[in-house]
């Protein structure tokens, strides 16, 4: 039976990316939907009714969602080129470290894009300290996964542009190749592999997108 | 070889009460310390220097921190006894989504029902309520969330069942009324040992909140 894989996506997220990166890392075709994040489309609603949000990866009609779910899915779904290591004890800890920057390092990101003064060198301050204790991981290492890319390079990805976009269109400092020369070097190999810089986020687009996004929240707040 | 496995542990954490529920099915013999989080021990320092939280699990001296990640890491390794993720990959991920959502959704609510008033409060226990609801439609005709047996949400959602007392009465409100499924299911699990054993009483629960509020000075 031909398989039939759907992505639902957003071109600026980097939940939707690291799916993306999955899939061609397997070499999965899949059909890719891009979602207007302020007008869902009717089939995103009927997908995900408990989230709403993208990524959704839809498997011959089967639909799930949250981007670290979808990842273990399509490595238990496709085993050629597996993305998770075999040993449980690696395992749990490329799961820590993804979690470490979904529920650390993006939050932190958050409170910096959103606040200003005492209360946004605080939140660099923290990123500072996040970052460095994931760059930790990479030490002795060619990738976080070892000699090939793999799961956390995949969540990792964030790094690759986004998060440095972000800086640039808030006009901080944080992520410099002074203070993070692993993670700089890092991200010096993942780019040279095709499908990573498949998927890099279009850098001006980017920065006109955050910068919009900013202005309407802010309004948005007053 | 001989298994060396160390729980650290703090009794009224829904979150260590699921490595205790986890460790139990598969028949895993640990010791368990019990830490004070207000005087956290060198161990917990050393073993968890990134979050320095429990539960941390210490496995032959290797620690394993997050519970969601523990309970697979123990289904992983002991894994010829009791699965608590099914087999089926599309299964896999229906059950890894609704942990998540428990996670997203029962600590932040559940600490808000009982830390706030107010607005906060009766925004919280709303949403807590329509969150019950949604897991009561997962769960539908099955004993278990993992059917037929105990599973992974099971696990993950059956030690807030020992808080809900403790929300009830800060919050005013009941949560059977509101979902009779949900703690018809609750009092299914409790049915197991491996529960029973590692859900504390619901009124030691509500006396821990009550000791809380008045350290952080809420009525």
């Amino acid at each position: 039976m031909a398989d039939e894989v759907k992505l639902f996506g957003m071109w600026a997220s980097p939940y939707s990316i690291r799916v993306e990166l999955a899939l061609k890392l397997k070499g999965i075709p899949y059909e890719y939907m891009e979602e207007d994040l302020s007008n869902k489309s009717s089939l995103l609603l009927k997908y995900n009714p408990v989230h709403k949000k993208i990524p959704v990866l839809v498997h011959n009609e089967k639909p799930i969602a949250e981007s670290l779910v979808i990842l273990e899915y399509i490595d238990e779904t496709w085993r050629n080129n597996p993305v998770l290591p075999q040993d449980p004890y690696d395992r749990a800890m490329a799961r820590f470290w993804a979690k470490f920057i979904d529920e650390k390092l993006l939050v932190t990101t958050r409170k910096v894009s959103f606040t200003a003064g005492k209360e946004q060198e605080q939140a660099i301050e923290e990123i500072t300290e996040q970052l460095k204790q994931l760059e930790n991981e990479l030490q002795g290492k060619e990738f976080f996964s070892g000699h090939s890319i793999g799961y956390l390079d995949i969540v990792a990805n964030v790094l690759v542009s986004w998060f440095g976009n972000v800086q640039e269109a808030l006009g901080v400092d944080m992520f410099t190749e002074e203070k993070f020369p692993i993670l700089f070097d890092w991200i010096g190999k993942v780019v040279k592999i095709d499908i990573v810089n498949e998927c890099r986020i279009p850098k001006e687009k980017h920065l006109d997108y955050i910068r919009s996004r900013l202005e309407a929240l802010k309004s948005a707040s007053k | 070889m001989s298994e060396e496995v160390v729980l650290l542990d703090f009794w009224p954490s829904p979150f260590g009460m699921r490595m205790r529920i986890a460790l139990a099915e598969k028949g895993v013999k640990y010791e368990s310390k019990e830490e004070d989080l207000r005087n956290k021990s060198d161990l917990l320092l050393q073993m968890n220097p990134i979050h320095k939280k429990i539960p941390v699990l210490i496995h032959n001296g290797k620690p394993v921190c997050e519970s969601l990640i523990q309970v697979q890491y123990i289904d992983e390794v002991w894994h010829h006894k009791s699965p608590l993720l099914p087999s089926d990959p599309y299964q896999r991920a229906i059950a890894r989504f609704w942990a998540d959502f428990v996670d997203k959704k029962m600590p932040d609510l559940g600490r808000k029902i009982w830390a706030t008033k107010g607005e906060e409060q009766a925004n919280a226990k709303k949403e807590f309520i329509e969150s019950l609801k949604l897991l009561e439609g997962e769960l539908g005709d099955k004993p278990y969330f993992g059917g037929e047996n105990l599973g992974y949400v099971d696990v993950v959602l059956v030690p807030f069942y020992s808080w809900f007392y403790a929300y009830e009465k800060c919050g005013d409100f009941s949560i059977e009324a509101e979902c009779p499924k949900l703690l018809a299911w609750a009092k299914g699990c409790l049915e197991k040992e491996s529960v029973s054993k590692s859900l504390p009483d619901q009124e030691k629960v509500y006396g821990f909140v009550l000791q809380m509020k008045k350290v952080f000075g809420i009525e």
